[in-house]
């Protein structure tokens, strides 16, 4: 790979241990997948947030940096917390994992990373233009800026996105170039979409079967951005779909050729398979709604079906801090709380340590959610469409 | 003993015991960073450990948080000897590079199965099959 002399100079230790150590994985990264040089990166987006997830080696690895004075050169932001970071006390989270999620949350503010706590940066301030060159990690985001954006990024790990945001830089490979973006399976889908967790199972069912591909669908008749980004979610969650083209929906798809194209059909009787396949439960402890973290429209539409309801188990609606705000502002957030219910910011059902405060089975809409919740969170699953899940919780 | 070439992802050599997984791996719902456990229901090594295993799978799949597991496997002295893959991807490339865990890719890993045993020269990008029982 081609090093600028500035470069160079990171390498050799000119900028500090730090840059050297994030730099050096960049090229060695770059050297792997075939870069011919660094391009720059407008924004990033950093996972790996959750004490769940990272643990203590984690905390490790993001004090030292924080503490040997790195800094992000271009607009970065964080996903989800473990817990709400301003109202973690009322939500039961234990005190001693709390202490060591507010330390990682300090240790990336302190790194200039904006302490956004979502996994839909693209609705809370950090919105990319297409074509332009981002490095992002958070699956599900990934998927929405290269599909629905038509942004460009690879699959970023966690501390990958990381040295990204330090160094302002990215190796040019992969999804930043034309050719790495071609349709690469068809998928017919014949099924009717027609909730948000319709379009859920779609995508589970179709990276479950696709991996590391990119899906081109035609038959997908319409669909909101809130669709989108569940179709996104689970193929990246059930596979590594990083981008997917939909015909009529996303900005390349015209730009495809699909002709010889594998092709794959996804049939309503599939999509019926994938709800009851990831339905290892029956009666739900708690539902939770907003993976990835819900829209200011999702949150509107599950109070208006709230209005006036009392709930006989708790409900959790997951969402930035962001569109909380205006959740608030509207009186969407009073609805949900009057029928016993909560918005709940910074954090989610999958990241959050939900498996210690006492519930086993969680009912949810999400594709993505259903996929991570058996293993990692030790709880039974109920995936189903909205109206189905509230008719179970509503007296 | 039959020699495949690759290519290097994370330098260094070991040689040991296969885990083969023919189904993608996400390290992050997968795979449980403290015991070395996999953990995700369903799949084929539910309840197997990677520790001290060359750990053989196709590709890497879910959650970018992978990385940070791997590297936490490695803290936590439960990581595999060595990754094998038909196609590393960047989650797991940057996971191996801080970790140090020796891995390559482009590998035909359909010819090794669980309990062969392997030499991984990671730097020279080559991985030695010796089938289990010959």
């Amino acid at each position: 790979m081609h090093l600028t002399n500035a470069e160079e100079r990171i390498l050799s230790g000119e900028n500090g241990e730090v840059l050297e150590r994030m730099f050096r994985l960049l090229v060695q990264l770059g050297d792997i997948y075939g870069a011919d040089r660094m391009i720059p990166v407008r924004s990033a987006q950093v996972a790996g947030v959750s004490y769940k997830s990272i643990g203590d080696p984690g905390v490790e690895f993001l004090e030292d940096y924080a503490a040997k004075n790195a800094k992000v050169r271009i607009v970065t932001f964080l996903n989800p917390a473990g817990m709400d970071i301003e109202d973690w006390q009322k939500l039961n989270v234990p005190k001693g994992f709390a202490e060591k999620q507010l330390r990682i949350m300090s240790a990336f503010k302190k790194m200039g990373i904006v302490v956004s706590a979502t996994c839909t940066p693209y609705l809370a301030g950090n919105l990319p233009r297409f074509r332009e060159h981002i490095a992002w990690s958070e699956s599900s985001a990934i998927s929405f800026s290269n599909s629905v954006i038509g942004a460009r990024t690879n699959r970023e790990g966690g501390p990958s996105a990381l040295a990204a945001a330090l160094c302002g830089v990215t190796p040019n490979y992969g999804l930043h170039l034309d050719e790495n973006r071609k349709a690469q399976i068809f998928v017919e889908v014949s099924a009717k979409l027609e909730d948000n967790a319709d379009f859920g199972a779609l995508g589970y069912v179709v990276g479950k079967q696709v991996k590391n591909r990119i899906p081109y669908f035609r038959g997908i008749k319409d669909a909101d951005t809130d669709q989108l980004k569940a179709l996104g979610a689970a193929m990246a969650a059930s596979g590594a779909v990083a981008l997917y083209h939909a015909e009529d929906l996303t900005p390349e798809a015209h730009l495809m050729e699909t002709k010889g194209l594998e092709k794959l059909t996804v049939a309503d009787k599939d999509i019926e398979e994938t709800f009851s396949k990831l339905s290892t439960g029956k009666e739900p402890d708690i539902v939770i709604l907003g993976c990835p973290h819900s829209s200011l429209r999702e949150i509107m539409t599950i109070a208006r079906k709230l209005e006036g309801k009392k709930l006989k188990k708790p409900l959790w609606v997951c969402t930035s801090r962001m569109v909380r705000e205006a959740a608030n502002r509207m009186g969407f957030t009073q609805t949900i709380e009057m029928a016993g219910g909560k918005v709940v910011a910074d954090t989610c059902m999958v990241v959050s340590p939900i498996e210690d405060m006492g519930y086993k089975t969680t009912a949810v809409n999400s594709g993505k959610a259903a996929n991570y919740l058996p293993g990692f969170c030790k709880q039974n699953v109920i995936f189903g469409r909205l109206d189905t899940l509230l008719e179970k919780v509503t007296a | 003993m039959e020699t495949m070439r690759g290519r290097t992802i994370s330098p260094g050599r070991v040689e040991g015991e296969s885990l083969v997984s023919k189904e993608p791996i996400g390290f992050y719902g997968g795979i449980d960073a403290k015991t070395g456990i996999f953990i995700e229901k369903g799949h084929e090594l539910e309840g197997k450990s990677v520790k001290g295993k060359i750990l053989v799978f196709p590709c890497g799949k879910g959650s970018t948080v992978g990385s940070y597991v791997i590297y936490g496997l490695a803290k936590n002295n439960q990581a595999p000897l060595a990754i094998v893959n038909k196609e590393t991807e960047t989650i797991v490339a940057t996971g191996v590079i801080l970790a140090g865990i020796p891995c390559v890719d482009r590998i035909p890993v359909e010819k090794i199965s669980t309990g062969d045993r392997l030499v991984v020269d990671a730097t020279a990008g080559t991985v030695s099959l010796t089938k289990k029982g010959q």
